[in-house]
């Protein structure tokens, strides 16, 4: 084998870039549920749901006749997204407005052969806080298969190990099962197991900005060595604060839609201006 | 069952183009095709992986056996007592002498039991169980089959020690032509993965599909000749090979005990196999962009 899968789909430095036209992205929903959803529908008028306008929580909920009365859930309509190296993005959007979504879409985790969405270069996801781990194995257990999931030797794997072990000072903790750990211990093992490697585009979800304050000082500046490193970095959070401090450009999203799409400070300004006028 | 399940296997973006249903069809088998394509890298990618999923599987057997004394010895100890127990009392009932019935019936009994039909079993479940990783860590999705294939191997190798006593304290010996038993065993390994990517991605998206694969097992173990003989048929014997786990089980078997299998036997589970797998890959092609959103 040539080509080692931690080197992968990494293309030349400053070529990565994502294209995403015409995206729509529905979830079929069948299990249990679909049935009674479907009365419950029926019962309310889905005049309701397609009516509703301004802030809403979640995608469309449609139901689709002759199609085995599946329901459907629009996470994603019509979203065309085009970011190239260099690029930093946030995601900003109100719970449910399709921002995770997105991130699971870029990351192909949702679609990966859609003919509409294109990545070009290696891409590092952090979606989850329990992001492939299992919660039975201990801290330790977890470093040695995530660098098995990354094609790392066994030797990588020990220095992965000790990288880990000294950011994350866990101490004894890293020998006892995960499901042991606080929030806290688990975002900490995890951002570290994730930061240790230079991806190419590295997407991140909101979650990687909880735990507590020296922990975030740490988290920040190990951060901020892998986001230099990288072409592109899409992240989505709440905290306005870090998104200005952080991102070049902005995606709004509400109700799977792009809303906006510019400069931090313009989309900054608006969001913030919409979220007045709301409350 | 699989192609029936076509609406929602379509690209969410394709229904919006306009009349993707009605184009040319050259369109659509080159779609087709690319399907297949990449399907075949994602099985490509795993095996590149093979160290996580053999890491995966061992760490799923210790888990399970996890706080209990004996470990995975418990598969060990759990088979000779059935063994033990069903060869006692089928020797009575069928009035065979228990020197020769024993060895047959401990091989027979561990190659279906803790092979083909845990392993069909065990292969239902390839992506459900998955469903957290999938959901949130990119990777190649065929990794999750030799993860259950590597479990189910580790899980039967436990149990090979029954037979093997049962031969030792009944004093028979196969001989060299149990090596005849490896490239069936291998055979195995890969109708195993076959089978996980096959069950693995229906039984993701239709949820009734493990009970049924649980009660055909169940009459197959029946219909099979695994607690009595080919030969009690007599005359009528060849029916069996109508059933191909009964090759699929021969190639195995007949070598354990000393014997050559049919050339039949062979050439049916060679057969079998390769539709297995065909039918596997079309399947998992298809399944393999929405399987994120069944489990």
């Amino acid at each position: 084998m040539s080509t080692s899968p931690l080197q992968a789909r990494r293309v030349p430095h400053g070529t990565s870039r994502i294209d995403i036209d015409h995206l729509s992205l529905d979830f079929p929903i069948f299990h249990g549920g679909a049935r009674s959803l479907k009365k419950m529908l029926f019962k309310r008028g889905k005049s309701i749901l397609t009516n509703a306008t301004g802030p809403r929580t979640g995608g469309q909920v449609q139901l689709r006749p002759g199609e085995s009365g599946t329901v459907y859930v629009q996470a994603l309509e019509d979203v065309s997204l085009h970011i190239r190296a260099g690029e930093r993005v946030g995601l900003i959007g109100h719970n449910g407005a399709g921002k995770s979504t997105l991130l699971r879409v870029l990351a192909s985790i949702y679609m990966p052969d859609a003919p509409n969405v294109h990545i070009h270069g290696q891409v590092a996801a952090l979606l989850d806080v329990n992001s492939g781990m299992n919660q039975e194995l201990t801290g330790r257990e977890n470093i040695t298969l995530m660098g098995r999931h990354k094609g790392m030797t066994t030797a990588q794997i020990k220095q992965l190990e000790q990288d880990v072990e000294a950011f994350a000072q866990l101490e004894t903790f890293l020998d006892l099962p995960v499901r042991l750990y606080s929030t806290g211990m688990r975002i900490r093992l995890g951002f570290g197991i994730a930061t240790t490697m230079t991806p190419q585009i590295l997407l991140m979800d909101e979650w990687f900005m909880a735990g507590d304050v020296h922990f975030q000082e740490r988290a920040e500046k190990r951060l901020a060595s892998v986001v230099n490193g990288t072409d592109i970095l899409v992240i989505t959070s709440h905290a306005l604060g870090v998104l200005e401090k952080w991102c070049t450009r902005l995606v709004w999203m509400e109700a799977g839609r792009i809303r906006m799409d510019g400069p931090t400070r313009d989309v900054m300004q608006a969001y913030r201006a919409s979220a007045a006028s709301s409350a | 069952m699989v192609s029936s399940s076509s609406p929602e296997q379509t690209f969410a973006a394709d229904r919006s183009a306009p009349a993707p249903q009605h184009s040319g069809e050259p369109e659509e088998w080159s779609a087709k095709k690319s399907r297949i394509l990449l399907a075949c890298q994602d099985i490509a990618e795993a095996c590149a992986l093979w160290r996580l999923a053999t890491t995966l599987g061992w760490l799923d057997v210790r888990l399970q056996y996890s706080g209990s004394t004996f470990g995975p010895f418990w598969l060990t100890l759990t088979t000779a007592v059935m063994v033990g127990a069903m060869g006692l009392i089928y020797s009575q009932l069928f009035h065979l002498n228990i020197h020769d019935y024993l060895p047959y019936i401990s091989i027979s009994l561990i190659l279906w039991q803790n092979g083909l039909s845990t392993l069909i079993q065990e292969s239902c479940s390839t992506f459900t169980r998955a469903a957290g990783t999938l959901r949130s860590v990119t990777m190649p999705y065929t990794v999750q089959a030799l993860r259950t294939t590597i479990r189910c191997g580790i899980m039967f190798s436990y149990t090979v020690v029954v037979p093997v006593a049962v031969f030792i304290i009944m004093g028979v010996w196969p001989g060299i032509t149990m090596l005849l038993a490896l490239p069936a065993l291998i055979l195995w390994l890969l109708d195993c993965v076959a089978f996980c990517l096959l069950l693995g991605s229906v039984c993701a998206r239709f949820r009734d599909i493990p009970p049924i694969v649980g009660s055909l097992l169940q009459i197959l173990f029946y219909v099979t000749p695994i607690i009595w003989e080919p030969k009690q048929l007599g005359s009528a014997a060849w029916w069996l090979y109508l059933n191909p786990f009964y090759s699929m089980l021969e190639i195995v078997r007949r070598p354990f005990l000393g014997q050559l299998p049919s050339g039949m036997a062979w050439l049916i589970a060679l057969g079998g196999s390769v539709l297995l797998c065909l039918l596997a890959l079309f399947t998992f092609s298809r399944s393999r962009n929405r399987l994120a959103f069944w489990v």
